[in-house]
């Protein structure tokens, strides 16, 4: 009796583990083989220049889609990154004639405030974060006009000043965004896996009501992570402004759609309660190689980007929802 | 004892239910009338044909386009899709005005209807969420309607399509007539057919619908392809008053002002509920306040922070409550 049954958990289990290691590692997989085709076939594409510009490129979208990874595990989702982020930057160029610190500060604080509203309007009155999200877009794209005098005034930050040195600065010629990309990814995905914030972050996007019933503080967590995902892109914006030596207000548009794009490829579930930090890197190194690629190209149509990236988002969403069946 | 310290509460409680549900069901055309008064007070040149002409014509393709963000947000969906499905319908005009213009606008047509039925089929048969379904093609689309288009902006020339945008019929310019008879035909789908019914069951408690056998894919990618279509109906309207395909900007952020509309108009996000005259009057709404605020000379960045605003109160206003 037992000996009939015991294969079929067996097989289950193996089916299990392969969906697992594919839903995992199929980004992983797909990178290598871009890389890999890339450099085969396009001899510019494997320059120690093109790999430091596209790593300086990765960083900025990195930190972005970093906090937008916690959020989406929480099972919720964050529109206003794209407009946080251009705010950020002018935010950071117009305080960068108090001095560095004001230049960094700035932009986190005000940047994180916006966050810490979404966290609020979320967690304590049950609204969608998609239509929370999406009013604070629109809101920090207003408060970013009226800093810019409607968009005219755009700040510049004096070349020699030590802010600017935080974007343009380079180790081996890698600029100092990377390593401070890297640095956060490495502390996120610690936190994430190895602390019990990390596990409230799981608990709330696996099953809100039973993670209610184990007591998980629900609300302070959702608080937590959409404050940390407005602060990151505030950074992420206070970075570009530092290595575009100016508070651009026309970047960022979109940009959710992006980060959004890379988690999801990463393999974290946008239904929430799975995701890695990992996964989210590789996938902005995916969008950012083929973006890469087509520029090499040159005879594509840059718009071509935006279909492929729609294309990739497509297939891993598909064959997430096979995989799970 | 009891008898007398009981019914206080309760009346109360139930009172304060009450009023919070009839401003969920009645806010939006309070507001309208509230701005409309305000305007008509304070703002010259309000009360002109010509003006009421002009906010019309700029609300048109929003509204028709929140006619079928209505529909879907009434399946417990949203279609995030909607101004890429606009920008595929700009850049297809120009490659078929040659054939006359009937040949573009069906061409155009048949391109929403097949963008909606794609999004539907990802909803309805593969079981993707409905914002991740339609993430894709708002990801995607408008990068196809850029490669389509060659990333240029085409000057149109053909008169009788021009005529669309332009045109009028008694006065009424003949994009408000066409938003309006799709109001009504839409108002008429969900209240009186089957399938508005269907729409409804499926959004209130779609494993209950199948249960009952009702036919929940056939209904949700009905759903999605009326959106889809429906949108590029606005892209052409649109297109035609522009004299130009756009493709690049076109229907930017449209996603965005017709979900606004859908839910100031009181229809919950939660779905099994769909309110057409209230979207009607959310849309007009929304035209308003632009409107007051442009007219009252207002900057941009302060009329993008009060839609936020508005946005806000409207979805805390008709929140579930626990």
């Amino acid at each position: 009796m037992t000996t009939t049954t015991e294969p079929a958990p067996a097989v289950a289990k193996s089916t299990a583990a392969r969906t697992k290691v594919l839903q995992r590692q199929g980004a992983a997989v797909a990178l290598v083989l871009m890389v890999a085709v890339s450099w085969l076939v396009f001899p510019r594409f494997g320059s120690l220049d093109n790999l430091r510009d596209l790593a300086l490129q990765g960083s900025f979208l990195a930190v972005i889609a970093l906090g937008m990874t916690f959020v989406i595990i929480t099972g919720g989702i964050d529109l206003s990154v794209g407009s946080v982020y251009a705010l950020g930057g002018v935010l950071a160029a117009w305080g960068s004639q108090y001095g560095f610190l004001v230049a960094l500060l700035l932009p986190l604080v005000v940047c994180g405030l916006i966050g810490l509203v979404n966290g609020l309007l979320i967690a304590r009155t049950n609204m969608a974060p998609f239509i929370v999200t999406l009013a604070s877009l629109l809101f920090a794209r207003g408060l970013l006009l009226v800093i810019t005098d409607e968009g005219a005034t755009t700040y510049q930050i004096a070349p020699d000043s030590a802010f600017v040195e935080l974007g343009r600065g380079t180790v081996f010629g890698f600029g100092y965004p990377i390593f401070i990309a890297a640095v956060l990814c490495v502390v996120g995905g610690v936190v994430l896996n190895r602390t019990g914030f990390g596990q409230n972050v799981f608990a709330t996007g696996g099953a809100e009501q039973s993670a209610r019933l184990m007591g998980v503080p629900l609300a302070k967590t959702k608080v937590l992570v959409y404050t940390t995902s407005g602060t990151l892109a505030g950074l992420a914006g206070a970075l570009t402004a530092a290595y575009l030596q100016s508070g651009v207000t026309v970047i960022g548009v979109g940009l959710e759609l992006d980060a959004i794009a890379v988690v999801v490829i990463g393999g974290t579930l946008l239904t929430g309660g799975m995701g890695t930090v990992l996964g989210t890197v590789i996938g902005v190194g995916l969008i950012k190689v083929i973006q890469n690629v087509i520029n090499q190209i040159g005879t594509l149509d840059s718009n071509y980007q935006s279909v492929v990236s729609g294309v990739f988002l497509l297939i891993v969403v598909v064959l997430q929802r096979i995989l799970r069946r | 004892m009891t008898s007398t310290a009981t019914p206080a509460p309760t009346s109360t409680a139930t009172r304060t239910a009450a009023r919070t549900r009839w401003l969920q069901d009645n806010g939006v055309y309070v507001a309208v009338v509230v701005l409309l008064l305000f305007n008509a007070v304070f703002t010259s040149n309000f009360l002109t044909v010509g003006n009421f002409t002009t906010q019309l014509v700029q609300a048109a393709p929003v509204l028709i386009v929140a006619l079928g963000m209505a529909l879907v947000i009434g399946t417990e969906g949203v279609d995030l899709s909607v101004g890429a499905v606009m920008a595929l319908a700009a850049a297809i005009i120009p490659l078929y005005l040659g054939a006359g213009p009937l040949v573009a606008i069906v061409m155009a047509l048949v391109v929403g209807v097949l963008a909606g039925a794609f999004n539907g089929f990802l909803v309805a048969k593969v079981g993707i969420q409905p914002i991740v379904a339609t993430l894709a093609l708002l990801v995607g689309g408008r990068g196809l309607a850029l490669v389509i288009a060659n990333g240029q902006l085409v000057q149109l020339q053909d008169r009788s399509f021009l005529e669309l945008g332009t045109g009028s019929v008694a006065g009424v310019p003949i994009s408000v007539l066409i938003a309006g008879l799709l109001a009504l035909a839409v108002a008429g789908l969900t209240n009186r057919t089957t399938f508005g019914r269907q729409v409804v069951a499926v959004g209130g408690n779609r494993r209950a619908a199948t249960l009952a056998g009702l036919p929940v894919n056939r209904v949700l990618i009905g759903v999605y392809a009326i959106s889809g279509v429906l949108a590029a109906v606005a892209g052409v309207l649109a297109t035609s008053r522009l004299a130009a395909s756009d493709p690049a900007d076109m229907g930017m952020l449209m996603e965005l002002s017709a979900i606004t509309a859908v839910v100031v108009g009181g229809t919950p996000l939660t779905g099994g509920k769909v309110r057409v005259l209230g979207t009607v009057f959310g849309v007009v709404l929304m035209q308003l306040v632009r409107a007051t605020l442009i007219k009252h000379n207002l900057p941009d960045s302060i009329a993008q922070m009060i839609q936020a605003a508005i946005i806000i109160a409207a979805v805390y206003v008709a929140r579930e409550r626990r």
